[in-house]
């Protein structure tokens, strides 16, 4: 089934709109504006009308697949429930309501709000400083590296180009050690699916501005060695970092700033479970140990206690080597509120609660999975499992084929195809919102895929069937470029 | 805590199925040195019913815009939001979704996404547009990077009236790739084809123009700007307000090469500055450099339509360290409410909400400079936006303001910009006449001058 696209409901002088007359005087556009400033040519956007709008809307929204409707194992997405009560306190007035110039005084509660939540990642992740402001992971990586190098000039040691990351890394690693101006070394994993610390030791000299590396990393694992690798990477005089994608497999277990990273970013789209929006926005804070504090983003939301104990937040600009900005105001502030809320219902042992049954349900995956996939790393895992469909493949049916047929089964796919090194990899993350029914339908649609491939290859082949669309031709796209109604 | 569904029972079973006796066992890797001793020291778990209720008396510590009159802007705007906007971006189907990387799932993401940027294309009448970026500010990042790449060239000619915080955003996107940021000066609010004449040379690989500007004001000489840009070999980036493209000459008649700008005017909330989204359309020939997702048009196996996401190869998680921009997740529900305010509002609304923003924001000067003591900054045309210099210090009118649930501008001694004592005033199609005339008899009381005005600041920029 395909629903038109918004313009095909569009017949000259329908509305959807519904505003006020002017109720002040009105004048000629041409008094006011000269009018070679003005449009010339009439727009194109459509005219609809708002029922026929909402009915489009709705009817495009149940082609989507989503959290609500099931399991979305997207590995290192951490595709967890997304609390209603989240949404709810959101929409408050005094969170949606309020202006980025709004005086002090009049935010004080936004301003505690930052203020606690920087203190809280602290604590979480073991970091002494907070900064709430990078927009999504990618940019708190850029955040991080442009305080690694800002650093590193302060300290004469401009030279340092170089950033060494795992052949595991996220694309987004690499992407942005090129946009800092970096170059790029990569560390190969050994066989048992860690940072190859003898390679590393080799790799790390004083060229070396940083490593980064994901803990647990990309295949679920824990870098067991990862106080030998900070050892290494102090001792060239590099910082460290942690890329906090699966962060969801450690709260309240170990924290980066014990393990020795000097930098580390949260995702709260991940971790502390606001909504992903269908891509964004995602909140991507970083910490920083304080022999980095100076460099971090400003403004920083400070507090100050007066002599009858009262206590006031205020916005400190006062870092003289700050980077400077990376969002226009001071991040995506709506879902501060929701981390904010997640951690304070969870508490402490809620936290902890939380990583453990996120790594009991992705070995349970793994202890149910193995005898039908070949499994990449067949040990303990944290919270993400990677299986490959190396089998099934040596059947004449792709992983993708895979993925496409577990979407008639009812399920969201995992992660295909990555990371890089695993040969047709499915990356799980089950989350630990899933209970074990649920895991328990995931483990039996993945078996009767691994058995459809010996039965009925060609229904794997050709899936899905069941969705609203078939399979997609993805080079057509590309080759007849179609990007833009052109009615 | 509600969000976990195992019960000791199910885990018995799952860790004896993984062959553990206890969960302690599934952390043998991480050495007991790394392990935390004690529990993290936040504060305890609060029911639903206690974090919603602290989460409410916490937001009333903030004075909303249903309380104060809002006349403040600069990047951020108190639009009109119709109700059917909420109602589908709170839809689950589309906010608890993720990037549509399963294109048969994800439609609903896919096709709303395409509708946006075809919107973004028709309302800037440019040739392409992706998904979104974060905010205005990235988005201008993004667009310079790009310029940067695709001329090889390292200056970037800047106005010295864009958006301050803008600025700040640019300067630390542009420092990874060590490019120079050249600001041209304006005379009396504008920036003049002379003075970009002045500093452009044939190592400019951008000429960047706000229009309206931080100012409110509009750029008179973006014509023959143009000329210059392209003579040298640069290419012209717009920044512009999407609401003022309802009437204003757009970026594709001026011939810009990329236009960005904050998306947040269209249909969401101001929530203390985000999330926003930043938009980003150009001419097709940037094609194979354009940051972020795109989304294209495509058949499936049954010769349906179907929609997918295209190019990836420019993209971080295909091309990596060669990738044409680091972005990953963007703003995918913020573009959503666009799409649907775009949609609802249409081809007659887009055009009506900006001229009552003309309007009104034209009939709040006039009665301002004939009734009060404060006065235009800068005679030139302007949308929506204006400087005012005040009588007495901005900081003082400001807080004086708040006293009558007031916010009556926002001081621009705090950006260091040469307008130490002015304000910057934005009226909206939402600030009604009875309100626009409470702002002019706020001002009458506030136009005696008291002292001569003296610069707030000491050296430090804001933000």
């Amino acid at each position: 089934m395909s629903e038109r696209l918004i313009f095909e409901y569009s017949s000259p002088g329908r509305t959807g709109y519904s505003l006020p007359e002017s109720d002040v005087p009105e004048k000629k556009i041409a008094e006011l504006i000269p009018s070679r400033l003005l449009r010339q040519k009439e727009n194109r956007l459509p005219e609809v009308s708002e029922n026929d709008a909402v009915r489009h809307f709705v009817r495009i929204s149940t082609l989507n697949y989503h959290i609500d409707k099931g399991i979305y194992p997207l590995g290192s997405c951490t595709m967890k429930y997304n609390p209603k009560v989240n949404e709810l306190v959101a929409r408050f007035p005094g969170w949606a309501e309020i202006h980025p110039f709004q005086p002090e005084e009049t935010i004080q509660g936004a301003l505690k709000l930052m203020y606690e939540l920087r203190n809280y990642l602290a604590e979480i992740g073991g970091a002494d400083e907070v900064t709430l402001q990078p927009a999504a992971g990618a940019q708190g990586e850029m955040t991080g590296l442009l305080i690694t190098k800002a650093y590193h000039e302060k300290n004469k040691q401009s030279h340092r180009n170089k950033v060494i990351i795992p052949d595991s890394a996220h694309g987004t690693n690499p992407a942005s050690v090129a946009t800092c101006g970096y170059q790029t070394v990569q560390v190969k994993s050994c066989a048992n699916g860690l940072v190859d610390v003898e390679e590393l030791r080799k790799l790390a000299d004083n060229q070396t501005a940083a490593f980064m590396v994901t803990n647990p990393n990309t295949l679920g694992l824990f870098e067991t060695n990862v106080s030998e690798i900070a050892r290494i990477i102090h001792d060239a005089g590099a910082i460290l970092y942690m890329d906090g994608a699966n962060l969801n497999a450690l709260l309240g277990i170990t924290r980066a700033g014990d393990m020795g990273f000097d930098i580390v970013h949260f995702n709260l789209h991940k971790t502390f479970s606001t909504p992903h929006g269908g891509g964004g926005p995602g909140a991507g804070p970083i910490g920083v140990k304080k022999f980095l504090s100076d460099f971090l983003p400003v403004p920083q939301v400070e507090k100050k206690v007066n002599k009858a104990g009262e206590e006031t937040y205020y916005f400190d600009r006062r870092k003289k080597n700050s980077i400077g900005k990376l969002h226009s105001f001071y991040g995506n502030f709506g879902m501060f509120v929701r981390a904010y809320t997640y951690i304070r219902q969870s508490g402490p042992e809620g936290l902890k609660d939380i990583s453990e049954n996120a790594v009991i349900n992705a070995n349970y995956l793994l202890a149910s999975l193995k005898e039908y996939y070949t499994v990449a790393y067949d040990r303990t895992c944290k919270h993400e499992v990677i299986l490959t469909g190396l089998k099934q493949k040596a059947k004449g049916v792709r992983t993708a084929d895979i993925a496409k047929r577990l979407l008639d089964h009812g399920v969201h796919a995992p992660t295909v195809y990555f990371p890089l090194i695993v040969p047709e990899a499915l990356m799980i993350e089950p989350t630990e919102s899933e209970s074990k029914e649920s895991l328990d339908d995931f483990i039996e649609a993945m078996i009767k895929i691994a058995n459809e491939v010996d039965t009925d290859p060609e229904l794997v082949h050709s899936a899905p069937h069941s969705m609203p669309v078939g399979r997609l031709d993805e080079a057509k796209a590309a080759k007849d470029l179609n990007v833009c109604y052109k009615g | 805590m509600p969000y976990v569904a195992n019960t000791d029972e199910n885990r018995r079973q799952m860790l004896e199925r993984i062959g553990v006796g206890s969960f302690e066992e599934l952390l043998k890797d991480i050495p007991e040195e790394l392990r935390l001793k004690k529990p993290l020291n936040l504060p305890s778990a609060l029911s639903e019913l206690e974090v919603t209720n602290l989460m409410r008396e916490l937001s009333e510590q903030n004075k909303s815009s249903l309380e104060y009159v809002n006349f403040l802007g600069a990047g951020s705007y108190d639009h009109f939001i119709p109700a059917v906007v909420d109602q589908i971006i709170s839809r689950s189907e589309f906010y608890t979704a993720y990037t549509p990387y399963q294109a048969e799932a994800s439609q609903g993401t896919l096709q709303s996404i395409y509708e946006f940027q075809s919107l973004i294309c028709q309302l800037t009448e440019m040739e392409l547009a992706n998904a979104s970026l974060y905010d205005g500010g990235s988005a201008l990042g993004e667009a310079c990077l790009l310029a940067h790449y695709h001329t090889e060239k390292n200056r970037i000619l800047i106005p010295e009236n864009l958006h301050p915080l803008y600025k700040r955003v640019l300067k630390t996107y542009v420092s990874g790739q060590g490019l120079k940021l050249v600001e041209v000066a304006h005379i009396d609010g504008q920036i003049r084809a002379s003075a970009v004449k002045e500093k452009i040379d044939d190592q400019t690989a951008a000429v960047v123009i706000q229009n309206p500007n931080f100012f409110g004001v509009l750029e008179e000489d973006i014509e023959e700007i143009e000329k210059l840009t392209h003579s040298s070999g640069a290419l012209l980036v717009m920044v512009c307000d999407p609401i003022s493209l309802g009437i204003l000459k757009t970026p594709g008649e001026y011939n810009a090469d990329i236009v960005v700008g904050e998306g947040q005017s269209l249909g969401n909330r101001m929530s203390f500055g985000g999330p926003y989204l930043g938009y980003f359309a150009c001419k097709r020939e940037y094609l194979r450099r354009l940051p972020g997702r795109l989304i294209g048009v495509t058949t499936d196996n049954r010769g349906q339509r179907g929609f997918v996401m295209t190019l990836q190869t420019r993209e971080q998680h295909i091309r990596r360290e060669k990738a044409t921009s680091n972005i990953c997740t963007n703003q995918g529900l913020m573009a959503l409410a666009a799409t649907v305010y775009l949609s609802l509002l249409g081809k007659q609304g887009i055009k009506k909400v900006a001229e009552l923003c003309l309007q009104k924001a034209h009939c709040t000067l006039e009665k301002i400079e004939s009734e009060t003591g404060f006065k235009r900054k800068f005679s030139a045309p302007f949308f929506t936006e204006f400087v005012l210099e005040s009588p007495v210090a901005p900081k003082k009118v400001i807080k004086a303001g708040l006293k009558q649930n007031l916010l009556a501008g926002v001081d621009l001694s705090q950006f260091k910009m040469g307008l130490d004592g002015c304000l910057l005033v934005a009226v909206t199609e939402k600030r009604s006449k009875a309100e626009i005339d409470g702002l002019v008899s706020f001002f009458k009381t506030q136009s005696q001058p008291v002292s001569k005005v003296k610069s707030e600041s000491k050296g430090e920029v804001t933000v």
